[in-house]
């Protein structure tokens, strides 16, 4: 029950959201994010809630430190 | 960027694999790392992580997953509630199945009970707007990422005059028992992967109380493999540098803040209260009840629901497991007496639930 999507906001009207992922819609609040999201936007949605917004900049900066490849030298 | 996808590539993940044994080789001794997060315990099981450790790097499974912590006496009020045919109690799915002392909503709808599964607590409060002869008890589960969610559905209920909908409530809050597991020295934690949706609200700062206190490495995670992972590799390198600090893996949707929009929501409508978690008995001011000046809302106080003391099957380990003292296959009941169709104990209900998890990804 403590599942949170990542969705793509497709619409919005006032504090009702619609998103998307994978092809499926659902409709969303956005009362209890502060911050202004807008369409295009990706938020996880919590039990009909948005509750976060994501960041695509810190996605691809977690990405990237991901990647890295420790070598021995490293660690030392 | 879809954000799931690129965070669960089998290359990478096998790589962060390779960094982590090169890590782990450099252990004094093992370590144990714990999840309090039953969608962690999913992902777990389910992408085989930790048959990717080295044996040193050790996880287990903490009490995160809010059906199977709430206690056996609160599945016996919402059953309580069904008795009278002028209420209709909404519920997320998978309360349907918990065993209460004598039976569950599901064995009470099949009688006749109205029990209406429900995706959010919004469509709780429309079918309260949707039926004005009746009451609709919404029971209100869950950890810091659902109880704003239920905030939300009580404000507007109010402020759509909407007396028909109540909120059985048993919230609870995740960082103290953190407190209680870490000092617990059977249990022997060098580490939390600590949840990520959870701290979308609370944020990082949330955790720091108990990092300072105890001296544990605290990272919040993530749920994708690649996030587990290197939540994993960032636990191992603090410990390797013999540090102890909150850091943020799950960075694109974690802040250090959180998100105070919703912990404001929360607080207009909740306030802490002592409550009783499954396995870890009643733990002060770890609950969230329903403020007094909502109490119209509040169908524990509204409607007076009283149920005599409960108890659970003697033979169910839940308790043990949710501590992370017993793995589910050690119980005796598992996949024996107890499966996902017919459960003896909560953990083996919610798809969250170790036990549950551990049947459909572990044997
Ligand atoms: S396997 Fe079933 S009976 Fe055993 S601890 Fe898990 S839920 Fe309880």
């Amino acid at each position: 029950m403590c599942l949170g999507v990542p969705m793509k906001i497709i619409s919005r009207d006032g504090d009702d959201i619609v998103a998307e992922v994978d092809g499926v819609k659902k409709e969303a609040s956005i009362v209890l994010l502060a911050d202004e999201v807008a369409v295009g936007d990706y938020v996880i949605v919590h039990a009909g809630y948005a509750i976060s917004r994501l960041d695509e900049e810190y996605a691809q900066e977690t990405l990237r430190l991901m990647k890295e490849v420790f070598s021995p030298g490293d660690m030392s | 960027m879809n954000f799931q996808d690129e965070f669960r590539d089998r290359a990478l993940v096998r790589n962060m694999a390779d960094n982590i044994r090169a890590m782990a080789a450099r252990l004094k001794g093992p370590v144990n790392f714990m999840e309090v997060c039953g969608t962690h315990t999913m992902a777990i099981y389910q992408y085989g992580i930790r048959s990717l450790l080295p044996e040193n790097v050790r996880l287990v499974s903490g009490p995160g997953c809010p059906v199977c912590v709430t206690p056996v006496g609160y599945v016996d009020k919402a059953i309580a509630c069904t008795a009278d045919s002028g209420n209709i109690v909404a519920t997320f799915g998978d309360m349907l199945r918990v065993p209460g002392s004598r039976s569950s909503l599901m064995e009470e709808r099949a009688k006749g009970a109205d029990v209406r599964i429900v995706y959010s607590p919004r469509d709780a409060v429309a079918l309260a707007q949707a039926n004005p002869g009746r009451r609709v008890i919404f029971l209100g589960v869950g950890f810091e990422t659902t109880t704003p969610t239920i905030a939300a559905s009580i404000m507007e209920a109010a402020r759509l005059n909407i007396g028909n909908y109540l909120v059985l409530a048993s919230h609870k809050t995740i960082p103290i028992p953190m407190e209680a597991l870490t000092a617990d020295p059977e249990l022997a934690l060098s580490g939390y992967l600590c949840p990520a949706h959870v701290s979308t609200v609370i944020g990082g700062n949330a955790y720091k109380p108990l990092a300072e206190k105890f001296h544990i490495p605290c990272v919040v995670t993530g749920f994708e493999p690649a996030d587990v992972m290197q939540g994993i590799e960032m636990l191992l390198a603090q410990i390797l540098a013999d540090e102890s600090r909150v850091e943020i893996q799950y960075s694109r949707a974690v802040t250090w803040e959180g998100n105070p929009k919703a912990r404001a929501i929360m607080a207009k409508v909740f306030e802490p209260c002592d409550t009783a978690w499954r396995g870890l008995g009643v733990l002060p001011g770890t609950g969230l009840a329903i403020r007094r000046e909502l109490a119209s809302f509040d169908a524990e106080k509204a409607l007076a629901i009283r149920v005599p003391e409960g108890s659970e099957n003697p033979a169910c380990q839940c308790g043990e497991v949710l501590k992370g003292k017993l793995a589910p296959f050690a119980c005796p009941l598992f996949a024996t007496a107890c499966t996902p169709e017919s459960p003896v104990g909560a953990c083996m209900v919610s798809s969250e639930g170790t036990c549950a998890a551990a049947y459909k990804y572990g044997r």
